[in-house]
């Protein structure tokens, strides 16, 4: 059942088909994810909505490669990873994906600059603090770089991150509450410079969030509830 | 793809923030590694010194022992060999100090010169040349103790049987002579020509009659020996050379040096533990970063690596600062065994010492931190998303048996390195399981129990503190484990001690006797006997000794049977002088374990009984025949029963007795079994006998137990000295793994001073936490020490064993109090400073 229609005339980027997921849980099988499909082109800015507990979370792991389907399957940048073992999906995640969480996910032992590195280092590439410092620059913190995580404010913590998920130019970028930890003021800028930075790139934006203000901003939304989209008018497109 | 660098690249940044508390892990392994690079650098520096000092040693090139007077036949061959010649006769005897009258028995060696080689270190230094100087005046030569002992000093004069001379020198160091050797057996130096006029030579009498050569540089002594060697085996003369004197001695400190290293092997498995632990809080820590880099794209292997490389570099630092400490350490160890060893050493640093502390040292401690450091690899990056994701390194991990593995075929290929000995190897590796076993299933069944019979009714402070001990994340395990293991070695070593010491004062207070007198020759014995009724002493027991040796076993000669070394007839049983008694009867220390007690047989072929241990030792059985040479006499006998022999009762013990009815002719002499009731009585007597009898010596029972507990005390002190590397390991662990844990203890104060506790209410649970903790640690510690004791007084000594109360309940007070110190000294960051501004430290 295809519930998503897929875009034919743009390259797919992310595409996801009858996604479920069961936890076993005191001996019981639990379903979080319901036979949830839907495909994303390149520069798609699209937002998953829904109350606590609604698979948003599972969802976006699921997509990123994250964690695995208990069936369907996602083609991330035309890669299967369904098959893939943790490691592969690590490298694809490195190739191809951001990420902007909620809590930072900052290493609080390395340096803002240091953390930016990472993703640039961990695929041996070359001029890497360069690009680093470039990006720390383009998030308005170039002076900041040599700060640990605990040395910067909560709204500073989530730009490093901003320009830790470019870092490695992804082709899609995965947004776990990206503002939930900050002030209205803090958060505005924040996701300003998350979309203007994601045109630059013209990298697909998926986006997890309960705030709607926000969701408006994507070009399309998914509504999820007890682990089933739902349908079908929160699934118009904006566009 | 990413390359090496990167990887030490985010080690060495990721460590920058928890850098000096990681180094704290790896002070777990420094002191093992103190400890066992000390006693191999000494074992290298004291092989070395052996080997340099080997002529020192002997004092000669080639040195010809026996215990009669050299045969008249052999002296032209004899007086041939080497380009100067030294003779000595030696023997053991009561001695005099005038004017003091100081009496004690003393080792008398009589010498036409000085040594060869080494030191003869005496003051005045020109004593020594005196000595020699045969032109000059007779004078002795005397010990240090003993002077020291009896106040006497040089210019004094000391009797040796029928002679006094004047003392010209006292002794402070003899070649070949350990500083034991001196306590245990004072020595006056006579000279040579005065041992007749003493009057203590006599027939029967127990003499060593000794010959030194030196040769010119170069000569092949070993060859030149092999000339004389089938002749003087026939005399039944010893031959001792530099090279085989310097194997014995060698081999016998080699020997020592790697058991000590086994001690200090085991400080270092503690403080791997204490790795393994702290690790294990540590990776806990890092969760949530490696969660982060997972999901950044790093592989398991890749992560691993990091922490990997983390651990090995400061493990690395841990090994160099105790590979450092060691070669330090080393220069202490002449010092706490100086009085064992028989050469000065000279100490160098020893690289391959060195060298092999680095490599065990980091080896191990890579390979324990290994063990919490896998679960690192499996580090779900969905932990990024969900901080109570379920736990993904909890499952069975194979790797992790490997480790294991690996961890265990190490300790056993170090264990065989040091014994080598595959028997000493299993049964070094199973106690050391079974001794690790027993602390944690002490451990936990503490845990269980405080848990089971948790006292719910009491105080909030009290409860806080039990419920430390089983919550999530204790260290419960890890401590009562290593300074478990530390204590277990000190109350063990304390109640052995205790255990000896007690028996030989008990046998030395409840036994009639305390002065025994031998030595006496047959006339003599009225005269003897006569004297101590005189002083009213009583004659407890009178026992005849005859020396012989023996021939041959079973028909084969004695020297047929050296040749078969796969008899398993150890040499000692072919070659030595056996004392035998004779009569028809057993004693009350004795019983018989089989066949019948001695008696003439109908054939005239005595039936001797000889000692249980003797006959299985030697291989033999009831009806084997014995043939010996009873001083020039060949007599044939068979074994006819054997005994069990109570060594604890201060009686005169015999390996062999014969009937009575075969030896009253031989030579022979007499030993009396007296109690003196006090040391005037002891000095009367001592007196009496050097003017009366000075040929008849006196073992006064007393001396030897003050001496015997001043060897165990250097002993004991020795393995204080390793056990104490054992302990302060144990306290570093726990140094370690409260810094450790503090991130946690601060988030828990914080809770609990955010609900309204005190400090003082805080400082109150720390205190009984860790006290509690030590207090498990010692008492599961001293209860295996008091099983493990138990079991060497009955099975190895064979004696009764009621451990002494009051020292052990000491002992874990000082390990509670201690390890609740150091919990408290580690916690007073968190308990001093606010909470918040501990928070941002940590964070």
């Amino acid at each position: 059942m295809r519930l998503y229609p897929i875009l034919p005339s743009r390259m797919s980027i992310l595409r996801v088909d009858n996604l479920t997921k069961t936890y076993a849980s005191a001996g019981h099988a639990l379903t979080v994810l319901h036979a949830v499909s839907f495909e994303l082109a390149a520069g798609d800015t699209f937002a998953i909505v829904g109350p606590s507990g609604s698979g948003k979370t599972t969802l976006l792991g699921l997509c990123a490669g994250l964690d695995r389907a208990t069936s369907g399957s996602v083609w991330l940048n035309n890669i299967q990873l369904d098959n893939l073992s943790e490691d592969e999906r690590a490298a694809v995640r490195n190739q191809h994906v951001g990420f902007i969480f909620q809590n930072f996910q900052l290493l609080p032992t390395l340096t803002a600059l240091e953390n930016v590195l990472v993703p640039l280092e961990l695929r041996g590439q070359r001029g890497a603090a360069k690009t680093a410092l470039a990006l720390l620059d383009r998030v308005g913190l170039a002076d900041r770089a040599h700060h640990y995580p605990a040395q910067l404010s909560g709204g500073e913590q989530q730009r490093v991150s901003l320009a830790r998920a470019f870092a490695n130019r992804p082709a899609v970028l995965f947004a776990d509450e990206p503002t939930g930890n900050l002030d209205p003021d803090t958060s505005e800028r924040v996701v300003n410079l998350l979309f203007e930075l994601n045109r630059e790139a013209g990298t697909t934006l998926v986006l997890v969030t309960h705030d709607l203000e926000l969701a408006a901003k994507t070009q399309r939304t998914l509504r999820l509830r007890g682990g089933k989209v739902v349908e079908p008018a929160v699934m118009a497109e904006k566009r | 793809m990413t390359n090496t660098s990167w990887l030490f690249r985010m080690a060495w940044r990721d460590s920058r923030r928890s850098r000096a508390r990681l180094l704290l892990f790896m002070a777990s392994i420094i002191l093992g590694i103190a400890a066992l690079v000390g006693i191999n650098s000494f074992g290298d520096n004291l092989a070395r010194s052996i080997s340099e000092q080997a002529r020192e040693l002997l004092g000669a090139d080639l040195v010809l022992s026996a215990n009669q007077p050299f045969e008249p036949k052999l002296e032209p061959a004899l007086s041939k060999l080497g380009a100067a010649r030294t003779r000595e006769v030696s023997f053991a005897s009561l001695v005099q100090f005038r004017p003091g009258k100081g009496t004690r028995l003393a080792q008398v060696r009589a010498r036409d010169g000085g040594f060869f080689y080494g030191d003869w270190d005496t003051e005045p230094k020109a004593a020594a040349q005196r000595f020699a100087d045969t032109t000059a005046a007779p004078g002795a030569l005397v010990d240090d103790v003993l002077l020291v002992q009896f106040g006497a000093k040089i210019g004094d004069s000391v009797q040796v049987g029928q002679v006094t001379l004047p003392i010209i020198g006292r002794v402070l160091k003899t070649p070949g002579q350990s500083g034991i050797t001196t306590a245990v057996a004072p020595t006056v130096f006579l000279p040579l020509a005065q041992v007749t006029a003493t009057g203590l030579v006599q027939r029967g009498s127990r003499v060593k009659y000794t010959r030194s050569y030196r040769f010119a540089p170069g000569t092949d002594v070993a060859a030149l020996l092999k000339t004389l060697q089938a002749r003087l085996d026939a005399a039944d003369i010893d031959t001792d050379t530099v090279a085989s004197r310097q194997q014995q001695t060698g081999r016998a400190f080699a020997d020592l040096t790697r058991y000590l290293s086994l001690v200090a092997f085991v400080a270092l498995l503690l403080g791997c533990v204490g790795v393994a632990s702290a690790v294990n809080l540590y990776v806990r820590e890092k969760l949530a970063a490696v969660a982060v880099l997972r999901c950044l794209g790093a592989s398991g292997r890749q992560a691993l690596l990091i922490y990997l490389i983390q651990t090995a570099g400061l493990g690395l630092v841990g090994a160099v600062l105790g590979a450092g400490l060691g070669a330090a350490v080393q220069g202490l160890l002449p010092r706490v065994l100086g009085d064992f060893l028989p050469v000065d050493i000279t100490v160098s640093v020893s690289w391959p010492a060195i060298a092999t502390g680095l490599v065990t040292g980091l080896l191990m401690a890579v390979l324990f931190a290994l063990l919490p450091l896998l679960s690192i690899r499996r580090v779900s990056p969905l932990r990024v998303l969900r901080t109570a994701f379920e736990d993904d390194t909890a499952a069975p991990d194979p790797l992790r048996g490997l480790v294991i593995g690996v961890i265990s075929v190490f300790i056993l290929v170090f264990a065989y390195g040091q014994t080598r000995d595959w028997k000493l190897t299993l049964g070094f590796g199973a106690g050391l399981l079974a001794a690790f076993a027993a602390l944690a299933g002490l451990g936990r069944l503490l845990m269980g129990a405080v848990r089971r019979f948790f006292p719910a009714g009491w105080g909030y402070v009290w409860r806080q503190g039990l419920a430390n001990l089983y919550r999530p994340q204790n260290q419960t395990l890890t401590l009562v484990t290593s300074i478990g293991l530390g204590t277990f070695l000190l109350a063990t070593l304390f109640l052995t001690q205790a255990m000896l010491l007690g028996r030989v004062q008990i046998a030395g207070q409840k036994s009639a006797a305390n002065l025994v007198l031998f030595d006496i020759q047959p006339e003599q014995r009225a005269g003897v006997e006569a004297l101590l009724t005189a002083q009213k002493l009583p004659v407890l027991q009178r026992v005849p000794i005859v020396t012989m040796r023996l021939t041959a076993i079973n028909r084969r000669p004695v020297s047929v049977l050296k040749k078969d070394t796969a008899n398993g007839i150890p040499a000692w049983a072919l070659t030595r002088e056996y004392r035998v008694t004779y009569r028809d009867s057993l004693n009350s220390s004795e019983k018989l374990t089989s066949g019948t007690r001695p008696t003439l047989g109908a054939d005239g072929v005595p039936r001797i009984s000889v000692e249980t241990g003797y006959l299985e030792r030697v291989k033999l059985k009831l009806g084997d025949t014995l043939d010996f040479n009873v001083q020039g006499a060949p007599l044939r006998t068979i074994i006819g029963g054997t005994r069990e022999i109570d060594r604890s009762r201060v009686q005169p013990s015999f390996l062999v007795i014969f009937p009575v009815g075969v030896l009253e002719t031989a030579p022979q002499f007499q030993v009396v079994l007296t109690r003196t009731g006090s040391t005037a009585a002891l000095a009367a007597v001592q007196q009496a006998l050097v003017r009366q009898f000075p040929n008849v010596s006196a073992i006064d029972l007393g001396l030897i137990l003050r001496t015997l507990d001043d060897i165990v005390d250097k002993i004991s002190f020795v393995i204080r000295f390793m056990a104490g590397f054992s302990i302060l390991t144990g306290l570093l662990v726990l140094s370690s793994s409260v810094v450790i844990s503090r991130y946690q203890r601060v988030r828990e104060s914080v809770l609990l001073r955010t609900l309204g506790a005190s400090r003082a209410q805080i400082l109150r649970i720390t205190l009984v936490e860790y006290g509690l903790l030590g207090l498990l640690a010692a008492l599961a510690g001293i209860g295996l020490a008091v099983l493990a004791a138990w079991a060497l007084a009955v099975f190895v000594f064979e004696a009764s064993f009621g451990p002494a109360v009051l020292p052990l309940l000491g002992l874990a007070a000082l390990v509670t109090a201690l390890t609740a110190g150091i919990g408290l000294l580690n916690s007073r960051d968190v308990l001093r400073r606010s909470p918040l501004e501990v928070l941002r430290a940590e964070g």
